[in-house]
């Protein structure tokens, strides 16, 4: 890391980090922490997204600033968004179909 | 640059934090989706570590890789979880 930034930049990439790095950290400590699948499904899926995002979103600005711009992290994060939720879906259904007791009560008569 | 050097091994920690979360996690997990959500979040933490390594090291060889373990987590996680959902991958 020999390449010099403008101090703003260099402040708006290391605030964006660290509030990815962050995110995901509180994500994966829900996954660890929570007590019930469904529970646990909420910490990554949504947090994880956004941490990746910002992480992503400082990488990119952090290319384009010192010359080299590159359109790969818009491409990663554009695939993330779009499969997390899918994912998600998928395995709240596994779930959902292996253990009765996730399953919502059957309505009143 | 001043600020990137200090902050970057700290993003780098809180990440690898994170991934040692997910990793405890999917030993331990109770059930079969626990462990298939487990490895999903390991697979994302992955990709961002890689990322922030990429711009702790200043090169784009990175980016090639965190693509292709978010195509192949995704596939992996899909086929998981079809197998746990029907009993077999292909409908």
């Amino acid at each position: 890391m020999n390449t010099s930034i403008a101090l703003w930049a260099e402040l708006i990439i290391a605030a964006l980090a660290l509030f990815g790095a962050a995110f995901t950290l509180i994500g994966s400590w829900g996954l660890a922490k929570l007590g019930d699948f469904g529970k646990r499904l909420h910490g990554p899926t949504k947090a994880t997204t956004l941490g990746v995002g910002c992480v992503l979103i400082a990488s990119m600005l952090w290319f384009g600033l010192t010359g080299t711009p590159s359109l790969h992290e818009l491409l990663i994060t554009v695939f993330m968004f779009v499969t997390a939720p899918v994912s998600a879906h998928l395995m709240i259904k596994a779930a959902m179909k292996l253990d009765r007791e996730l399953r919502p009560p059957p309505p009143p008569r | 640059m001043t600020v990137l050097p200090v902050v970057l091994p700290i993003v780098i920690g809180l990440l690898a934090a994170a991934l040692a979360l997910s990793a405890w996690r999917l030993l331990k997990g109770p059930s079969a989706p626990d462990r298939v959500l487990a490895l999903d979040t390991l697979y994302i933490n992955a990709l961002a570590l890689l990322v922030a390594l990429g711009v702790w090291l200043d090169t784009s060889l990175y980016f090639e890789v965190a693509l292709l373990i978010g195509l192949l987590g995704f596939v992996g996680t899909v086929v998981v979880a079809t197998f746990l959902l029907r009993g077999r991958i292909v409908p």
